[in-house]
């Protein structure tokens, strides 16, 4: 699989608006974002900003896809539970797994330890990605985000979509 | 002028199949009060949204006029949203800026836009257009231009402090609001 792969697979499963901030893990799919204007690509120059910006895309119609470094999902904690959670509006956000199993530099290290209670935290579903369980991992997602209204999350670690 | 009465004479200048994005604060809840259709969204939290919202809608519908109204306090928490509209350039988004240079939810404690003039900000930025309004005469021309040149555009009107005694709250749930927006943006 590649970045090309991972892309048709969330146009199959209905996603036609693309935003967010990139990270290194997925940069192989922020490049062809960037590099084809079929994609609609908005970079945004905050998590929060980003998934924003997909809320007003779902409100004209759009199914979109929310793409950020993990960090990010601390800045947009008030964004998914003032915003996304209340007013259920959906996203898949595409996030990264930086500082995994504690190897990485050291701005990742806390964010990757805590990052699966997190996401429980903050009541989100999610899964992470494995080549073997995509197709079915978004799938399910996809099924899930549209029966509640609510963001869910798919977290992609190293090695994948660079 | 007050800010209510920005409020009103600007939502009545939107055209007829017009999307309003309202900020969280008094600034919805003054929009409600003047006046609800399902084609206003009021936001009550995320604060500093408003602005991402309506560029986000502007693109997925490009055929509809997009109207933010905004506070200062609220661009301000999100400022780099403005680079992001710049860029995008859609001709399809107004961003209306009522500024008391202050934050008047939580008690007029003053922000930065009486030294950081956010028309000029916005210009820099790249928006095609960005005008201030002080007074009754100058909003009321400026709206009357506004929707009859491409955006993105900027109006700052300059309000005064100070909240309408009494009033409601956006009664619809946000579920509720979200539903019927997306009903209103969706038809033709």
């Amino acid at each position: 699989m590649g970045p090309q792969v991972f892309l048709d697979l969330l146009e199959q499963h209905g996603f036609n608006f693309f935003t967010g901030v990139p990270c290194s893990l997925f940069a192989g799919v922020t490049r062809i974002l960037d590099a084809d204007p079929r994609y609609g690509y908005v970079g945004a120059v905050r998590e929060d900003s980003a998934l924003g910006i997909a809320a007003g895309a779902y409100l004209g119609g759009r199914q979109p896809v929310v793409f950020m470094q993990n960090s990010g999902l601390g800045v947009s904690v008030n964004a998914l539970v003032s915003l996304n959670q209340i007013y259920d509006i959906p996203a898949l956000v595409v996030t990264s797994w930086r500082g995994r199993g504690g190897a990485d530099a050291p701005e990742h290290l806390v964010m990757g330890a805590i990052m699966e209670d997190f996401l429980r935290v903050l009541q989100m579903p999610f899964a992470t990605l494995v080549p073997s369980t995509m197709n079915a991992d978004v799938a399910a997602l996809t099924r899930l985000m549209r029966e509640t209204g609510k963001p869910v999350a798919l977290v992609v670690g190293k090695g994948l979509l660079e | 002028m007050t800010r209510a009465d920005a409020v009103a004479r600007a939502a009545d200048a939107v055209p007829a199949r017009g999307l309003v994005i309202a900020c969280n604060g008094m600034i919805g809840r003054e929009l409600y009060a003047h006046g609800d259709a399902p084609s206003r969204f009021y936001m009550i939290g995320s604060m500093g949204l408003a602005a991402s919202i309506g560029l986000g809608l502007a693109l997925a519908r490009p055929s509809r006029i997009v109207v933010v109204f905004d506070g200062d306090g609220n661009l301000l928490m999100n400022l780099g949203a403005l680079a992001t509209i710049a860029a995008a350039g859609p001709a399809n988004f107004y961003h209306v800026v009522f500024d008391n240079g202050a934050h008047g939810s939580t008690g007029d404690q003053r922000t930065v836009s009486d030294r950081v003039p956010l028309d000029r900000v916005a210009g820099a930025a790249g928006y095609r257009s960005a005008v201030r309004a002080s007074d009754e005469r100058e909003l009321d021309r400026a709206l009357n231009a506004l929707f009859s040149t491409p955006g993105p555009s900027l109006l700052l009107v300059e309000v005064d402090r100070g909240n309408q005694p009494g009033i409601g709250r956006v009664e619809p749930s946000p579920r509720e609001l979200t539903a019927r927006f997306r009903r209103a943006a969706a038809s033709r």
